[in-house]
């Protein structure tokens, strides 16, 4: 479609001004730097640079502590990402059938997103406090297992996961409800007069038909969880015990920010974007009827 | 199943339908049942955090540790809000979190508006350029930039102000696609009529396009609020003095990390709640411009 232009020479430039400044001066040159400082040996006082080339990387990768916090960024982001995508499909599966207080329902669903990840953390240290948390208690009438996140790394663990999942629960919801609004109540009748039941109707309909919003959804929750959920290790568990909580994004701030190994982080920082570009280009792979390239 | 057989389908039942539809009662309604007492149970589960940390808000601290925990709210609500507001002067961080949330989603918005105006109506060498420069954007979060970025605030002298807060944040990808996917709809006939009445482009974009954009402007306000004031990582690199904090870091400042202090838990909850009051305050009352904003901008 030819759309009618206005005709100027220097408005266009004036109007996309502000955010290409913002974006060059505080994305680009910074990305640009990280990449740069990857190469590089900094000495302790910053004031002497000397390439080493993949030096930075090659120790890195033999880093058992960084393999560690690799592999629990995977383990932190799979599960925020199956228990909030399923809770969600859940919730918003059954938000969306034929019946009265709806909106009320969805609101009630939706809330959560507002609370930050760090105080969602905050709130589930309470619940999960060895001494006097409400979990450890009726755990404690069931099992004598000692159930402390201060000494036991996998319930640390489940700590921070279950906060970030609740924080980001109506996020997906509200996908969710959105999607499943929009398959056509014919479909789902037609299903019905043929004798499908709900559950059969869910997973034989339903189900299919919002896949690839569940897909679009995991991806951009695995986003979430990767670069947005720093809050939670910060403000609950430090990364502790131990190494137990260390996300990625968690080592890359102690080392680059707290320890000033700028070499390090500057490689901890491709390695990310590496992981946030794949991410990014499945996200848009499988979402371009919501961006056209012009 | 094909469209035809649904369609054929959806007939037999509306004529089915309406030869029995007069005398009959409805028989009980029992998948509205189950699915209300499904929903209920969701939603107590979901909202047991917050219930638990308000009622622990209104404890005092003997109520907090007593085995068996006391699941119900008791009569120190005030003063406990009142001595973690004082605590660690949560009306300062309260005020900079708004500061915080509000210049940042007005400036996102801001300056989409105007880079999708400048992409959609001009034609301009480096139009598609810039447009990849943003969407480059999405690729660089702050934890890939983390050191860098530092250094930059500081060399602007940025660090502990309000311009370092915001401004760096109000890049926005996803906000300049909403605008120009919205852009795209408006007819061209619009602009022709525009242009016929001498109307230049700042003139279109002020009395045409902005009055048209309201819906998305408050869509995306809502779920920008939300992500300017949850902010975590910024505010704690950017800040470090106690006047300049954000509420949602200064909450761990009621958290005791050494052991000679007792921590007082019902004062670390009711800051929890006021922290989330105001983000989960403007979900619940604007949750229609929430859902608007959340799933069409979302790329």
């Amino acid at each position: 479609m030819k759309r009618t232009v206005f005709k100027s020479w220097w408005l266009p430039y004036l109007l996309v001004l502000p955010q290409v400044a913002v974006t060059i001066v505080f994305f680009f040159w910074p990305a640009f730097k990280s990449l740069q400082l990857s190469l590089f040996r900094v000495s302790p006082f910053g004031d002497r640079m000397t390439f080493v080339g993949l030096d930075n990387f090659t120790k890195l990768l033999a880093d058992p502590e960084y393999y560690q916090s690799v592999v629990n960024s995977f383990i932190f982001s799979t599960g925020v990402t199956v228990l909030s995508v399923a809770a969600a499909l859940f919730a918003a599966a059954l938000a969306t059938q034929r019946i009265r207080g709806l909106t009320a329902y969805r609101t009630l669903l939706l809330w959560p997103y507002g609370i930050a990840p760090a105080v969602a953390g905050i709130i589930f240290l309470f619940i999960f406090h060895p001494a006097y948390g409400v979990l450890p208690y009726f755990l404690s009438f069931v099992t004598s297992y000692e159930f402390n996140w201060l000494l036991k790394g996998w319930v640390a663990l489940t700590l921070v996961i279950a906060a970030t999942a609740w924080a980001h629960i109506g996020y997906n919801v509200a996908f969710f409800i959105a999607g499943l609004l929009a398959i056509p109540a014919s479909v789902i009748e037609a299903a019905s007069v043929d004798g499908a039941g709900p559950i059969r109707r869910f997973t034989a309909i339903t189900f299919p038909l919002v896949s690839p919003i569940t897909f679009y959804l995991v991806v951009l929750n695995m986003v979430f969880a990767f670069f947005e959920s720093f809050g939670v290790i910060d403000a609950v568990t430090k990364g502790g015990p131990g190494q137990a909580t260390e996300i990625m994004v968690y080592k890359l701030y102690k080392d680059g920010f707290i320890g000033l190994n700028l070499g390090s982080s500057g490689a901890q920082s491709v390695i990310l974007m590496v992981i946030v570009i794949v991410l990014t280009m499945l996200q848009f792979r499988y979402a371009e009827r919501k961006v056209t390239y012009s | 199943m094909s469209a035809v057989g649904a369609g054929q389908l959806e007939q037999v039942r509306v004529r089915a339908g309406a030869a029995v539809v007069a005398p009959r009662k409805k028989p009980f309604d029992w998948h509205a049942l189950a699915v209300h007492a499904l929903l209920m149970a969701c939603i107590a589960v979901i909202a047991f955090p917050l219930y638990y940390a308000f009622v622990i808000s209104t404890q005092n601290l003997q109520e907090v540790v007593q085995r068996p925990p006391l699941l119900l709210p008791s009569s120190h609500l005030v003063e406990n809000y009142a001595a973690a507001w004082k605590k660690v002067n949560f009306g300062r961080m309260m005020f900079n979190s708004l500061v915080m949330a509000v210049t940042v989603a007005v400036g996102k918005i801001a300056i989409s508006m105007l880079s999708a105006f400048a992409i959609v109506y001009f034609n301009f060498r480096g139009r598609m350029v810039c447009f990849w420069m943003i969407f480059i954007t999405l690729m660089l979060p702050v934890p890939v930039r983390l050191v860098s970025t530092y250094e930059v605030i500081g060399t602007l002298g940025w660090l502990n102000t309000y311009q370092g807060l915001t401004v760096p944040l109000m890049a926005s990808a996803t906000a300049t696609f909403l605008f120009r996917q919205f852009y795209l709809t408006i007819p061209n006939e619009m602009v022709e009529a525009a242009q016929l009445d001498g109307a230049g482009p700042m003139r279109f974009l002020w009395a045409f396009l902005l009055p048209l954009s309201w819906a998305n402007i408050a869509a995306l306000f809502v779920v920008l609020f939300i992500f300017g004031w949850n902010q975590y990582l910024w505010p704690l690199m950017i800040t470090n003095t106690e006047a300049m904090r954000t509420v949602v870091i200064g909450l761990e400042g009621l958290i005791p990390r050494s052991g000679t202090e007792l921590p007082t838990w019902n004062l670390i909850m009711a800051g929890a709640v006021m922290a989330l009051l105001p983000p989960v305050a403007i979900i619940i009352f604007m949750q229609r411009w929430f859902v608007k904003g959340l799933v069409e901008s979302e790329k």
